[in-house]
């Protein structure tokens, strides 16, 4: 640990607590609106739906097409190749389970290739 | 079918999520104790936040040294979905007292969503809070142990089992699904493109950036769309 320990600590609760508010606030905030508002409007019903695939495509592709932080588009990238097969099973099954399981046999297999 | 009955059958469609949901705890637990978290605030974390990919994105910042309030920002952008979940499921919710709602809310994420909103779909006698009560229980306690497991053993799990790698893996499985038409395509293409072209962002931006760019495209191609 650092000699700013006890300070960092506190850096961590703050982080940890704004994290908590922030995201309970984007959690509830339809549901106990709902009910003073008839109906979320369709423009503002469109335009969250484009949230979910623009957060999660900045979650996955870096996790697959860098490797040390550096662009790695070739067949030598594991992870790359595992990503790619188990997108195909998303995109065919729509099913977390076989995706992960998918996903992590192929991660594992290429590892045992030299 | 009663109440206790959708509250069980909750719990059993939860099942299939837990492969994936406990090694991503695991994972959390194990970052926040690299970053200098201790136990007690890496499972508070993960109580507290139930967002393992925000927790994941703020751990890394930390570990960068950014700026408090930038880590705290990232994470709330990187759960920014789940401002669209709790609006395509607050109708699921009408009737249940405000004080359910207030509850329920907590443990709105990826699956529980995806999970309840598919059942209510399929059949309109389920009893809405029970089974979301039985979905929410075997997710947030799976995940809040995996993050405690990943505490108490994570040095002792060699990195050739590359768990870490079941949280990309998790999140594509929802990816996939949410492309459904041409906005959202753009949207998934921008957002993942600026990420990798944002890693080198002064103050770790990149996530936000990559999100608000990725939903800025699709609003543009949506609007472009409805104007044609």
């Amino acid at each position: 640990m650092t000699p700013a320990a006890g300070l960092g600590s506190v850096r961590l609760w703050l982080v940890v607590v704004g994290a908590a508010v922030g995201s309970y606030v984007l959690r509830v905030s339809f549901i106990t609106l709902f009910g003073r508002v008839d109906e979320v409007p369709p423009r503002v019903k469109t335009t969250l739906s484009l949230v979910p695939p623009a957060v999660l495509a900045a979650l996955v592709v870096p996790e697959l097409v860098l490797a040390d932080g550096a662009l790695a588009l070739t067949l030598g990238n594991d992870r790359l190749i595992a990503g790619a097969v188990a997108a195909v099973v998303a995109w065919r099954t729509e099913d977390m389970l076989p995706t992960v399981v998918v996903g992590m046999a192929v991660l594992y297999a290429l590892a045992l290739v030299p | 079918m009663t109440e206790r009955e959708d509250f069980v059958s909750g719990v059993r469609d939860s099942l299939p999520t837990l492969p994936a949901n406990v090694p991503f705890g695991f994972v959390v637990g194990v970052a926040a104790l690299q970053a200098g978290f201790s136990g007690v605030q890496a499972v508070s974390m993960s109580v507290l936040v139930f967002g393992g990919a925000s927790q994941l994105a703020a751990i890394e910042l930390l570990q960068k040294g950014s700026p408090a309030l930038i880590v705290v920002l990232t994470a709330v952008v990187v759960n920014l979905r789940y401002t669209m979940y709790s609006a395509a499921i607050a109708p699921h919710f009408r009737r249940f007292s405000e004080r359910w709602r207030l509850v329920c809310a907590q443990f709105v994420v990826d699956t529980t969503f995806a999970l309840a909103v598919t059942e209510y779909e399929r059949d309109e006698d389920t009893d809405r809070l029970a089974y979301y009560l039985g979905v929410s229980l075997a997710i947030y306690v799976s995940f809040v142990a995996g993050t405690a497991g990943g505490v108490l053993l994570g040095d002792r799990i060699p990195d050739g089992f590359q768990l870490e790698f079941a949280v990309p893996l998790l999140f594509l499985a929802l990816l996939v699904p949410s492309i459904a038409d041409e906005p959202t395509a753009v949207a998934a293409a921008v957002g993942g493109f600026v990420a990798v072209a944002a890693v080198g962002v002064p103050m770790n931006l990149g996530i936000i950036v990559a999100a608000l760019s990725g939903v800025s495209a699709g609003f543009v191609v949506n609007h472009w769309r409805g104007s044609r």
